[in-house]
């Protein structure tokens, strides 16, 4: 989407690809060392050999150390940890595994409106249960429990709710838990016993003033030994968001907490199915949880770079909010965190009699339209999920920021030309 | 977590983990400096050229650097025909970059230089539409496994898996709720696919579940048979007949070592034959960039291409396929350099055939050597090694052999391999793990190594099996 890969990471990688280049004096010392270090730890010194299906050991004890460190010193275990094909493959996997029973006693799997569409996907997929529970709009699309307690209250009627995802920062809406809240969820997740995916993949990505980013992991242990030796736990994180939005690597990891043995070896086979995951990807991960220290010679143009990311994204995350905001028919919630805008838009009854006889949901024909007037591609809200009789529409703030404001404009002008069409 | 998926508890343990896990150690107490009878753990229990000393195709490599880290471009030291693929391949990618999510089917310009190379393999035209590029060529058959396997309905659905045959794929079919269905390859008759024994399996597996596809690895792993076409034509009446899904894991097509013997792929033999049933064979044809000349095992690049799917069916195949999301970059640009080689007058192809000749030749030398050697041991026999990329050698173990191993509560095989860990740090794989017919025991190891990684090999291997010999005679 026009940003730029962080230099040190690229150069990373090339070496490791072309490892002649070790010897081009064109590279700083610290690439050089990070690329011989990877490569000692690949089979036959190539990233182009196997690797252990769990992941390369090397890289797999750096993203203990990196959550360690993230976390206030939590200890975490290299055997804990299971690297992937990006963050989806670790999610996939955990599902599978965890779906199972027919009938009343299927999987009941807990996931929020609005959502990222890969859970409802692969959810359909394996034959579970889908447990909707709602985000609350008007309070910034916060994760309310009593919403979480009435949607599994109802659930128990006619399936076995297992498992509880929370998508922290949101997809698409933004939101940053707070740690109230996410203390709420553990607590319910000891009562009545549901396995915690946490998917937080956007943990680098939180804008607002007043938000921080809380790991499930960290807020569970700082809760004491009753709920951090029985609450079960997967975490997710991944290459292709934050601040290195290297999606075509496929980089991920996945932290169990609290996993019964045996499950951990039925785990091993599921990943052996797919042999291992790309090294490449598995290299960039490590070079995220490693990145340039201080007294290194790559520390001051990484910094600037990853600086520059996540700077133009809260800028844009403001500039989105206060555009959309100044459209009338157009609310939209601050964006906390991750990368997109969900905003809510209301649409004239005519408008949605038209689409109705188009044959398409109220937000689909708005999009096309956009779409077709506009060349401006957005996803309804109607992909994601949301409150019956509401209509959203879901755009990344990636483009550069002058491209983003022009953008924003001409979806603004729409908006108000669709109005004006159907009032 | 006592509730789980039932599925996965079918799936037997992995027999590899305690030998993977052994040779783990003793590598670590090598390092540490602790005196062993041997220097190093060789391990060529995967079949993994890279990490058994092969080199990488420096073209291949060189265009993959540039591509991840485009300033090379600016500098002298790489050749033209480097920076003009690199250029192609980057203006192919969102902005420019290979770390852009892209479409789920794969690059489309890449999936069109795999659609050519298959049509100029096979003389037929290759559809890019009915071809999919995935995170290597398993996820591609599990991923088509998937969408055959459902759990909806109230009988099981079977796959024939051949036997011995590696295990990735049976692991992937119970774990989808499927049955494995074994069919045994013929030993005596280097490895053959008979039309009589895929019968017997049929009509046994039409007892607990109804058959609907039949896997073939050619050539085979760990075999090393490549299947005549008098013996392809008949597993290809054999599918039609009894209205079978074929699936053609051809990974191992570059891999061809025995001079009378040739690969031909599934999709260009049902050409031949033609209607009807070139029209209707439904086929699935699966390739990768792992091994070959490439043995990039590591960057996961694979493909699936699809044949004679039912239209109807498409659009769920279509939808399944997506939920995978991008391939990974990287395995795609060397699926694109797999599908177009430098070619001659490019300044990359002199190195570029000098690179892949050598891989070749040390290749044959390997099998050459592995033969003349396993022919010398005694109680060892071996079927010839036409192609892929391991030898499956028979041990004619002792009885005294056996009976110790089962006081050891091991298979015979499994038992050989975990001495032979212990006393030369070499990882082979015993037959049980990939199965055999009862009685019989086998070893696999990886031919895929440097010449000389294959030299102590066979002198470890030898020294070994002559004192295991003598031990339980």
């Amino acid at each position: 989407m026009g940003q730029k890969p962080i230099t040190f990471l690229r150069q990373v990688l090339a070496m490791c690809a072309y490892p002649e280049l070790l010897k081009d004096s064109a590279f700083p010392d610290d690439a050089k060392q990070r690329a011989r270090r990877i490569l000692e730890a690949c089979g036959g010194q190539s990233i182009g050999a196997y690797s252990a299906s769990q992941g390369i050991e090397c890289i797999r004890q750096d993203v203990a150390r990196y959550i360690e460190k993230r976390d206030g010193g939590i200890p975490s275990s290299p055997d804990n940890i299971f690297l992937s094909t990006g963050a989806s493959d670790a999610i996939v996997t955990m599902l599978k595994l965890m779906v199972s029973g027919e009938g009343r006693t299927r999987t009941g799997v807990m996931i929020s409106i609005p959502q990222y569409p890969l859970y409802s996907a692969t959810l359909a997929e394996l034959g579970a249960v889908q447990i909707y529970y709602y985000l609350d709009e008007g309070k910034c699309w916060s994760l309310d429990v009593a919403e979480l307690r009435r949607s599994l209250q109802a659930a128990r009627e006619h399936c076995n709710p297992r498992v509880l995802c929370i998508i922290n920062p949101g997809n698409p809406t933004g939101q940053v838990q707070s740690r109230q809240c996410i203390e709420d969820v553990i607590r319910l997740a000891k009562e009545e016993r549901l396995f915690l995916m946490a998917d937080e993949v956007y943990q680098d990505n939180v804008y607002a003033e007043g938000c921080k980013f809380h790991s499930f992991k960290k807020v569970l242990f700082e809760m004491g030994p009753e709920y951090s030796s029985t609450v079960e736990l997967a975490s997710f994180h991944s290459t292709s968001k934050c601040y290195m939005g290297e999606c075509g690597f496929r980089g991920g990891y996945m932290e169990v907490v609290n996993m019964d043995p045996e499950v951990k070896v039925q785990l091993l086979k599921l990943v052996s199915v797919r042999l291992c995951p790309p090294v490449p990807g598995q290299a960039l991960l490590d070079l995220v949880v490693n990145p340039p220290q201080p007294d290194e010679p790559s520390y001051n143009t990484f910094m600037k770079e990853r600086t520059a990311v996540l700077d133009a994204l809260a800028e844009k995350a403001r500039m989105t909010e206060e555009m959309f905001n100044a459209v009338p028919g157009i609310t939209c919630n601050p964006v906390q965190g991750a990368m997109y805008t969900f905003p809510r838009i209301t649409l004239p009854q005519r408008a949605m009699d038209k689409a109705k006889e188009e044959g398409l949901v109220p937000d689909m024909y708005y999009c096309m339209r956009l779409l077709e007037e506009e060349g401006i591609c957005l996803v309804p809200g109607s992909g994601f999920g949301q409150r019956e009789g509401t209509f959203h529409f879901r755009m990344t703030i990636l483009p550069p920021t002058e491209k983003l404001k022009i953008v924003l404009q001409k979806i603004s002008a729409f908006h108000q030309r669709f109005s004006q069409e159907f009032s | 977590m006592q509730e789980m998926s039932s599925r996965l508890m079918t799936v037997r343990p992995d027999k590899m983990a305690a030998l993977v896990e052994r040779a783990a150690r003793i590598k670590e107490t090598l390092e540490q400096g602790t005196k062993k009878p041997y220097r190093d753990v060789i391990d060529v229990s995967w079949g993994d050229p890279q990490k058994a000393g092969m080199k990488p195709l420096t073209f291949v490599r060189q265009v993959i650097a540039a591509c991840l880290y485009p300033q090379l471009l600016d500098g002298d030291n790489l050749p033209m025909d480097v920076k003009q693929r690199t250029q192609k391949i980057l203006r192919c990618c969102d902005g420019g970059s290979v770390g852009s999510y892209t479409l789920t089917a794969g690059i489309p310009e890449i999936v069109e230089s795999v659609a050519q190379f298959i049509s100029q393999r096979d003389g037929v035209s290759a559809d890019p539409e009915n071809i999919w590029i995935h995170s290597g060529s398993q996820t591609s058959l599990t991923s088509i496994l998937a969408l055959m396997l459902s759990s909806e309905v109230s009988t099981k659905r079977g796959v024939l898996v051949p036997v011995p045959g590696h295990t990735t794929t049976p692991l992937s079919v119970m774990a989808l709720g499927g049955v494995a269905v074994p069919y045994f390859l013929d030993e005596e008759r280097g490895w053959e696919l008979r039309v009589d024994e895929l019968q017997r399996a049929l009509v046994s597996a039409r007892e607990t579940c109804r058959p609907i596809a039949l896997y073939v690895i050619n050539p085979g792993n760990p075999t090393g048979h490549i299947q005549s076409r008098k013996s392809m034509e008949e597993v290809i009446r054999f599918v039609a007949e009894n209205k079978l899904f074929l699936l053609a894991d051809e990974v191992y097509q570059s891999s061809v070592y025995d001079t009378d013997s040739e690969f031909v792929s599934y999709k260009k033999l049902l050409h031949e034959l033609g209607p009807p049933l070139s029209h209707t064979l439904e086929l699935a044809s699966f390739h990768s960039v792992s091994k070959g000349f490439m043995g990039e095992c590591g960057l996961r690049g694979g493909y699936v291409e699809l044949l004679n799917m039912d239209p109807t069916v498409m659009p769920y195949v279509q939808q399944m396929l997506q939920l995978l999301t991008t391939p990974p970059v990287v395995g795609q640009i060397a699926l694109e350099l797999m599908a177009k080689p430098p070619q001659p007058g490019d300044p990359s192809y002199l190195l570029f055939k000098r690179e892949t000749e050598l891989i070749r030749s040390t290749l044959v030398d390997n099998v050459k050597r592995v033969q003349q050697v396993l022919k010398e041991l005694p109680a060892v026999s071996c079927q010839p090694i036409q192609g892929g990329g391991f030898a499956f050698p028979r041990l004619h173990l002792t009885p005294k052999a056996i009976r110790k191993a089962k006081e050891a509560d091991m298979e015979p095989d499994m038992f050989y391999c975990t001495r032979l860990l212990e006393d030369t740090g070499l990882l082979l794989s015993p037959g049980c793990v990939y199965g055999q017919k009862e009685g019989t025991y086998h070893i696999r190891f990886s031919i895929l190594t440097a010449a000389d990684v294959m030299e102590e090999l066979l002198r470890r291997l030898s020294a070994f099996h002559l004192q295991f010999m003598k031990d339980f005679s």
